[in-house]
């Protein structure tokens, strides 16, 4: 349903092109959760706000991008051609619903506005609309709320109205930006789990965006793990938790906490930095951090390879295999 | 919201009550005596005593400004020196010239400002928003005086669309009377829609770059409607506040385009009675124009409560 192809986002800077996202390509099938983790400035946020041209000016696009939507180009250098599917066939939730609701518009206005000039309702209708779509997504009062301005609503209630506001045209892909990393721990199980429950009522397709791979690991179907803005591991879910290939995934798994471990136990966090993305170093762009890289890696770039049943990753010492040496 | 509206009148009756003290004690220090302009030059001691008697010169400031204070209690705003007009009266008959200025003056420039700021910020460091930008600098350092005149060479001799000079009342037929008017606003308008865009301009660039308004893109409504629907509003809050400094500023301080238009304003008023050391009208002025200022500044506290609805819930304050 969607194809990206060779999706390159440069940001032209006084200091130089910032490759943000620089040569991704996936494809998405109708239905199924692809889950985008990496850490941050991995370009995983400016990948997304790419496919529905949510960008400063001084973002471009590379010649050879194209992106595929149910089966036609989508121009995403074009605003008219972009106005045909935001928020009608592909919406997206923010990451901070603090400012991602206009605070001087009622929680109702922001809903019914797309109702009524995607859909043509009158006011009557949009209203009842808005008022079926916020009790789905689980707000109590739904008639009393929709007068509400946004600071009148806790965190997790207004992340709730942006999950509204995006389902209210029915959306075919729904796009969520770290829809959880805003909220209360308490809270952010219960939004994703009200964003898996939509998703499979609507059978829409979702891209969830994540630093964190517990979040994606029981909710996506596929995982893609980028790094300095390309995709570095790719997997259906159980297979990639399996078999970590690329060391940077396995890197990042390591450095998630554990209940079971015993107190006191240090971080195992990932040393260093992500690199400069306007002079990306040669190779492989995780060589410098690799506790695995060898000469090879920082002369020539892994391409990203299967590996068995949709596995792809790029590494040239892959986790699993012995080392060169 | 109640408390609110309250303190804010509290505040603006001891303003008004301090700029009225202010005043009163400012004109009796003056060195000038009116009774001896009054009396003529050919005056005796005793006759100048008498008339300085019969307008209560002779008393102690502080029993001249009760005097004053409790006359006003009941509506009496004393009587002109000069031509023994009731002060209300004379400034009643000037209100009607100076709030028609001040609206249309206004109006024009924020006819010409919120687009104009609006498509700025929308396409910032554009050729137009720079063409504007520099426009706009070159305006506002006009004096208004100037441009008034240039805009009667243009408009009154040489296109001969409106008249050069004077003021024709309601009563003469709503065209004839805003002949009158469109020069010596547009006077007005074309210096003072410059702050209002370049700040409604640089506060929207700023909305502009908010979380909400990626969203409003996300929901794919047309530009055009998410600046107006979604930047204007939250954008506009230094524009009103500067529209109310402007509005304050109008009510006595238009004189010099009340002077040049010879239109019978406020400012004029004021500033007559200043050379004629009339001070009773003087002082009803200024407590006039400081009524207004006030009265404004609480108009525009309170389009900020509807414009944020945050401030409604934030109780009093500010």
């Amino acid at each position: 349903m969607l194809t990206v192809s060779n999706l390159r986002t440069h940001f032209h800077t006084g200091r130089g092109i910032v490759r943000a996202v620089d040569g991704v390509s996936f494809n998405l099938a109708r239905g199924r959760t692809l889950g985008i983790v990496g850490e941050s400035g991995s370009g995983k946020t400016v990948l997304v706000r790419s496919l529905l041209g949510l960008l400063p000016s001084t973002a471009k696009f590379g010649g050879e991008t194209e992106i595929g939507f149910e089966g036609r180009p989508l121009d995403i250098r074009s605003e008219t051609a972009l106005n045909q599917v935001r928020g009608r066939a592909i919406a997206m939730v923010f990451q901070d619903p603090m400012t991602s609701l206009n605070p001087v518009m009622t929680v109702g206005a922001q809903i019914t506005e797309s109702l009524r000039y995607h859909l043509g309702l009158t006011g009557g209708e949009a209203r009842e609309r808005a008022v079926a779509l916020i009790d789905s997504v689980g707000i109590p009062m739904a008639r009393q709320r929709i007068d509400q301005h946004p600071h009148q609503l806790s965190g997790g209630l207004r992340q709730r109205v942006a999950i509204a506001i995006a389902l209210a045209c029915e959306p075919k892909l729904l796009i969520a930006d770290e829809p959880t990393t805003a909220l209360d721990v308490t809270i952010q199980a219960e939004i994703l789990d009200l964003l898996a429950r939509q998703q499979a009522e609507r059978d829409m397709a979702m891209i969830l965006i994540t630093h964190d791979l517990g979040v994606v690991a029981g909710r996506a179907d596929d995982i893609a793990v980028m790094y300095a803005g390309r995709i570095v591991e790719r997997a259906p879910t159980a297979r990639l938790f399996a078999n970590m290939r690329m060391p940077y995934t396995q890197a990042l798994m390591n450095a998630i906490p554990r209940l079971e471990a015993p107190p006191n136990t240090p971080l195992r966090t990932i040393g260093g930095r992500p690199p400069d993305l306007v002079n990306p170093p040669p190779g492989c762009r995780f060589a410098p951090r690799c506790p695995r890289a060898e000469s090879r890696c920082t002369d020539h770039e892994p391409p990203l390879e299967g590996g068995e049943s949709g596995h792809r990753f790029a590494c040239w010492y892959p986790v699993g295999e012995p080392g060169a040496a | 919201m109640a408390k609110f509206v309250t303190l804010k009148l509290l505040r603006l009756i001891g303003v008004v009550f301090a700029v009225s003290a202010l005043t009163f004690v400012m004109v009796a220090m003056l060195p000038a005596d009116i009774a001896y302009d009054i009396a003529g030059q050919d005056a005796t001691p005793a006759q100048i005593e008498a008339i300085r008697a019969e307008l209560g010169l002779d008393q102690n400031v502080l029993v001249r400004y009760g005097h004053w204070l409790m006359s006003l209690a009941q509506g009496d705003m004393g009587r002109s020196f000069r031509s023994d007009e009731p002060v209300l009266d004379a400034i009643w008959s000037r209100l009607p010239v100076t709030i028609e200025l001040l609206v249309l003056s206004q109006v024009f420039a924020l006819l010409l400002a919120i687009p104009a700021g609006v498509y700025c910020a929308y396409r910032a460091g554009s050729r137009f928003d720079r063409v504007l930008g520099s426009t706009g600098f070159g305006m506002i350092s006009v004096p208004t005086f100037v441009l008034a005149i240039v805009l009667i060479y243009l408009f009154a001799l040489r296109l001969e669309w409106l008249p050069a000079t004077g003021y024709e009342p309601f009563s003469e037929g709503v065209w004839a009377n805003l002949r009158t008017f469109v020069l010596p606003s547009l006077s007005i308008a074309l210096v003072e829609w410059v702050p209002l865009m370049r700040t409604l301009r640089s506060d929207m660039i700023a909305t502009l770059k908010e979380d909400f308004i990626s969203m409003a893109k996300a929901k794919g409504l047309p530009a055009w409607r998410i600046l107006t629907r979604h930047a204007l509003r939250p954008s506009s809050f230094t524009l009103i506040t500067i529209l109310g400094l402007q509005i304050g500023g109008l009510i006595g301080g238009a004189l010099i385009i009340e002077t040049i238009f010879a239109l019978p304003g406020i400012g004029r008023l004021l500033i007559n009675a200043i050379y004629a050391r009339d001070y009773m009208i003087v002082q009803g002025c200024i407590l006039f124009i400081a009524v207004g200022y006030v009265v404004i500044n609480f108009v525009v506290d309170m389009l900020y409560v509807a414009l944020d609805p945050r401030i409604r819930t934030a109780g009093a304050g500010g």
